[in-house]
């Protein structure tokens, strides 16, 4: 019997299977449970969270191996990593190590300064982060299965991820109401793929799920997003590096799924003790900020 | 007209409000435990069913959806909506909500790498029909109630026992809707698989 791996429709349902739900980074098997247990969708499987990452400076890299194994024996819901942007060799690992998604993050230290990976060559599906559309539809482009906002990863501040999900959707808005004649000119000034922004006029919406990432650090940022118009949320560092994440986890999930239900956040909201601390954004210069990484 | 629920606790639920479009058809996003008084069928769609399972505790879904099945109202699950509907599920100690006499395997084509898109055959709703397969389980083994509606390589992944279906594949991620179609019929004239 005929059968076709890798396909876009394999690779991009794998994506909407995961709406409505929290992915979660994790840097070893007891957290990942944690996160299992608490309805994560998948996690991620990272070395370091991004504040970690942040803090400790240096380059930052795809995880040991050992780590992305450890995650993928403890759970049986799917297991993403990292991929440095444009690290082929870092991917095809990743691959063959059989996690369910790549991130090429700009979390971790950009391998290459011009290009982004082929992810069409990949049979396993990749997420990417974007700002605004014309990065989303590049990323699609090169065959991306799933957009995230990049955010500012590991900063527990929100506004950078509303800043892009804001922004996107205003794009993809626009686009939708355009006439048909007008969208080359609206590609070359966004610099997207012509016939992406062509599919999502046809269709009313961007070809691939588009999560939330970057900055969530509570159950109400989460809400936040969603009521934005995110199919769904990354939370990075939020929930590990809080006091009680077993109980922050699952307020996370419950605000994703219950993101209007006000009552019941204030209710998931109390005595969750410190959320992490967070970064104001404009103390950060600009040649530090991850979004900055990727074009 | 008929009222149909989708279960959108998580997953895909916007991919079948799509495929179950018909005139006398009204779609209900279900969150609720009392939206399930207004719905005639139900769908449990893809997605991950260990997150489903415990937003179905967490929102007191269990006992209402194992009385909704008692009632023979039709359910239809897909893939994750599958394993929530089987009596047994292999390496787990308990089953989810345990409507249909089957036992299924998780994830047991592998890992996200190995799914994939076949075209299966299926008597009793068409020839030549898509199905897209991600991280999907294979039904292991039916009871005699079951009807086997699709195999794919010898292994089972479509079955029916009543006005309960399931699939281990993604009817909704195509644009064939002939599998919603007949679950469609099947809340529409209970009679037939009475």
């Amino acid at each position: 019997m005929e059968k076709h791996v890798g396909t876009d429709r394999v690779k991009r349902g794998m994506a909407e299977m995961q709406k409505g739900g929290v992915i979660m980074d994790v840097v070893n098997a007891e957290q990942a449970k944690i996160a299992e247990e608490a309805g994560a969708v998948a996690v991620m499987a990272l070395e370091r969270v991004p504040s970690d990452i942040r803090a400790a400076g240096g380059v930052a890299r795809m995880a040991d191996p050992s780590i992305v194994e450890e995650v993928q024996e403890a759970v049986s819901i799917p297991v993403m990593a990292k991929a440095r942007i444009g690290h082929i060799v870092e991917a095809r690992i990743l691959e063959a190590l059989g996690v369910d998604y790549i991130d090429e993050s700009e979390v971790l230290t950009p391998a290459d300064e011009v290009y982004h990976l082929n992810k069409r060559d990949y049979t396993v599906p990749f997420v990417c982060g974007a700002r605004d559309l014309g990065e989303a539809t590049r990323r699609i482009g090169e065959g991306a299965s799933m957009l995230r906002t990049k955010g500012e990863p590991g900063t527990g501040n929100i506004v950078e991820a509303v800043r892009h999900q804001r922004l996107m959707q205003a794009q993809v808005n626009k686009v939708i109401g355009m006439s048909e004649d007008e969208l080359m000119t609206e590609a070359k000034n966004l610099g997207a793929p012509y016939e992406i922004l062509l599919d999502i006029k046809r269709n009313g919406r961007l070809p691939v799920v588009n999560f939330a990432a970057g900055g969530i650090a509570t159950p109400a940022d989460a809400a936040l997003m969603m009521q934005l118009g995110s199919d769904g949320v990354f939370v990075g560092s939020g929930i590990f590096k809080s006091e009680n994440p077993a109980k922050f986890a699952k307020a996370i999930v419950e605000a994703t799924t219950h993101y209007q239900d006000y009552a019941l956040i204030a209710k998931l909201s109390k005595n969750l003790g410190p959320a992490m601390k967070g970064i104001e954004i404009s103390s950060i210069e600009q040649k530090d900020r991850m979004q900055e990484r990727g074009w | 007209m008929i009222n149909i629920g989708i279960l959108a606790l998580q997953g895909a639920v916007r991919e079948h409000a799509k495929a179950l479009q018909a005139p006398d058809v009204n779609v209900i996003v279900v969150k609720k435990v009392e939206q399930l008084d207004e719905i005639d069928g139900l769908v449990f769609p893809g997605g991950e069913s260990t997150t489903m399972r415990r937003l179905i505790n967490l929102y007191g879904f269990y006992e209402p959806l194992k009385d909704f099945a008692k009632k023979d109202k039709p359910i239809f699950g897909t893939c994750a909506g599958a394993i929530l509907m089987a009596n047994e599920i292999v390496g787990q100690m308990e089953p989810h909500l345990s409507v249909m006499d089957m036992t299924v395997e998780r994830n047991a084509f592998g890992r996200q790498r190995e799914s994939f898109e076949a075209i299966l055959q299926m008597d009793q709703i068409g020839n030549n029909i898509e199905a897209v397969f991600i991280r999907a389980p294979i039904i292991k083994k039916v009871g005699p109630n079951v009807t086997v509606i699709a195999t794919y390589d010898g292994d089972i992944v479509a079955t029916q026992q009543g006005p309960f279906l399931a699939c281990s594949f993604h009817p909704e991620l195509t644009d064939d809707h002939r599998m919603h179609q007949y679950f469609v019929k099947m809340v529409r004239e209970p009679a037939i698989h009475a």
